[in-house]
């Protein structure tokens, strides 16, 4: 059954202790970030395991995508530390954080709409590219053969999506939703350890949606990477995640397998509102 | 025939603004700012050419070279000092900071060099082609300022639409934040953007002042002041609107001295861009939908 799209914000955090790798890809301690007198982010701990799907849920302005722009170093934390693979990284750029394996989607898209499909892929692809500005200039072999690879790899990720037909279309006259699909390929073109998406189901019809749960895992399968989402469809949410983290008010409230998160009183207090009376 | 040469003659000094006016349009387009400082570099390469010449007798290639680089690491400098800074800062704060920069780069060649003109001695060595039994006459200058105009125009279409770095432009013109978190380095691509602006107007100053060769140290700002002119009349951030603006620039003001009056014609170059830019608000080749760069 579709899930209301309750326009709630919600925040994935998630998290699952038992069966992680004894490495987990990603684990905050403590994770905070204050506004002025609001705590937007407050005490946040998640761990997340090499190749585990984790969501991020919560109502609206729990806090989700401020921990999404936490973890991509876009907003400094005020309390608290991130470690990727173990190394604490805090002091990162957030070019620096995406070289150390972390990629995301947005909740917003945000393609670079007047190029084409493949370049937005070989955009991505940046830092795995090698040649000199040189040998570009001049056209050196060196150059062909870099170029011919990487447009190579870009079409094997549009692949992914059935999107190789679509490499020379203009990013802005792609569907919408081919577009969110762009978003992910982008993202995974830079070569990832964790991937975080932004609601990713954003706007999408139940079919889409269901068709992005396979995609989804397929990408976990295929690419043995680490998924962390933002997610409001909850068929989605617990239909692909083996870990749920649940914020409130920037805080963690919850977190552990959807069956209790499910049955989590807090959980359902923190959609629903009290209930009346047991 | 006559007409022919003053169409020349305006191709000529348009392909030297579209130079320039290249490098607003990529600098804007990029890092979203007018870099009012960009003519007074154009001075710069000048001055460091007709140095590396004439004081250090270094052949014209050589000389074209140094200002080249000359002017790229200023051009770096100038990104990194002035405008990095103010990089989250709103367009007004840049805009006066870039305005300073120019003013600084006046004055400081004034210090150095004085106000006295320098006589500059053209570093093209091309022979004049004379055609129609001589009837035509085209200068070595002139030829040699068209060919460079269209080879660096091939050269910069094909950076930025099939290099890694120029898939970076694009990408941080449209979206800095975006591509940062896609792992490209934004700074050092705003610096590249710098570099390959400044670069240019080395070579638009060495070309300008082998066709027009007094020296001073305004020498690069009515010019700079055109070619922004003709990047707005192109479509600022396009790249086909710069060397379009540019050449149209060109053969207008050659034209209107020509047919109309010497004194006039930059008045009327001025107001064919009021009247352009009144119906095209953005500019020949600029999109509502920003093709940038």
């Amino acid at each position: 059954m579709t899930k209301p799209l309750v326009r709630v914000n919600t925040d994935y955090a998630l998290l699952r202790e038992e069966d992680l790798d004894t490495t987990p890809v990603l684990e905050t301690r403590h994770l905070g970030i204050q506004f002025g007198g609001l705590k937007a982010v407050d005490d946040v701990n998640i761990t997340v395991g090499r190749t585990e799907i984790a969501g991020l849920i919560g109502p609206n302005g729990a806090g989700k995508t401020t921990v999404f722009n936490l973890l991509t170093k876009v907003y400094a934390p005020t309390n608290g530390s991130i470690f990727l693979n173990r190394v604490d990284i805090n002091g990162y750029t957030p070019e620096q954080a995406n070289k150390a394996g972390i990629a995301r989607t947005f909740q917003n898209i945000r393609l670079f709409s007047q190029m084409s499909v493949l370049d937005n892929v070989m955009v991505g692809l940046h830092n795995e590219i090698k040649y000199s500005f040189a040998g570009s200039l001049f056209r050196a072999p060196s150059f062909f053969n870099s170029e011919k690879i990487a447009v190579e790899r870009a079409l094997e990720l549009l692949s992914i999506f059935g999107m190789e037909s679509e490499a020379y279309t203009k990013a802005s006259s792609l569907p919408y939703g081919a577009q969110r699909r762009l978003e992910i390929v982008r993202a995974l073109a830079t070569n990832p350890c964790l991937l975080l998406l932004d609601e990713p189901a954003a706007g999408m019809n139940p079919s889409e949606t269901a068709e992005l749960m396979e995609n989804i895992r397929g990408i976990r399968d295929t690419f043995k990477i680490a998924i962390l989402l933002i997610e409001h469809d909850m068929n989605l949410v617990m239909g692909v995640c083996d870990g749920i983290g649940v914020l409130n008010f920037g805080k963690l409230i919850a977190k552990g397998s959807p069956d209790d998160i499910k049955n989590n009183p807090d959980v359902i207090e923190a959609y629903l509102g009290k209930q009346k009376e047991e | 025939m006559t007409f022919l040469i003053y169409l020349i003659n305006g191709i000529s000094l348009g392909s030297v603004y579209a130079i320039i006016a290249l490098g607003y349009t990529m600098v804007y387009g990029i890092a979203k700012m007018l870099n009012f400082a960009h003519g007074d570099i154009i001075m710069v390469g000048g001055y460091i050419s007709y140095f590396a010449a004439c004081s250090f007798g270094l052949p014209p290639i050589a000389a074209v070279f140094v200002a080249i680089i000359g002017c790229t690491v200023l051009g770096i400098l100038i990104e990194r000092l002035a405008y990095r800074p103010l990089r989250e800062a709103q367009s007004l704060a840049v805009l006066i900071t870039a305005i300073g920069v120019s003013y600084f780069l006046q004055n400081g060649a004034l210090q150095l060099w004085t106000s006295n003109p320098k006589v500059y001695n053209s570093l093209v060595t091309l022979q004049p082609v004379s055609l129609f039994n001589g009837q035509l006459v085209i200068s070595g200058e002139t030829i040699m300022t068209i060919a460079v105009c269209i080879v660096i125009m091939v050269v910069l279409t094909l950076l930025i639409k099939h290099t890694k770095l120029g898939k970076a432009m694009r990408a941080v013109s449209e979206d800095k934040g975006a591509a940062q978190l896609m792992g490209i380095n934004v700074n050092f691509t705003i610096s590249m953007t710098f570099a390959i602006g400044s670069a240019l107007a080395a070579v638009a100053g060495v070309l300008l002042c082998s066709a027009y060769p007094t020296l001073t140290p305004t020498t690069g700002s009515m010019p700079g002041i055109k070619a922004f002119t003709a990047a707005v009349f192109g479509g600022i951030g396009s790249i086909p609107g710069a060397f379009l603006g540019g050449i149209l620039l060109g053969i207008i003001e050659k034209l209107s001295q020509a047919y109309i009056s010497t004194q006039l014609s930059d008045a009327i170059v001025f107001a064919v861009l009021i009247i352009v830019l009144s119906v095209r608000p953005t500019g020949l080749l600029g999109k509502a939908q920003r093709e940038k760069v």
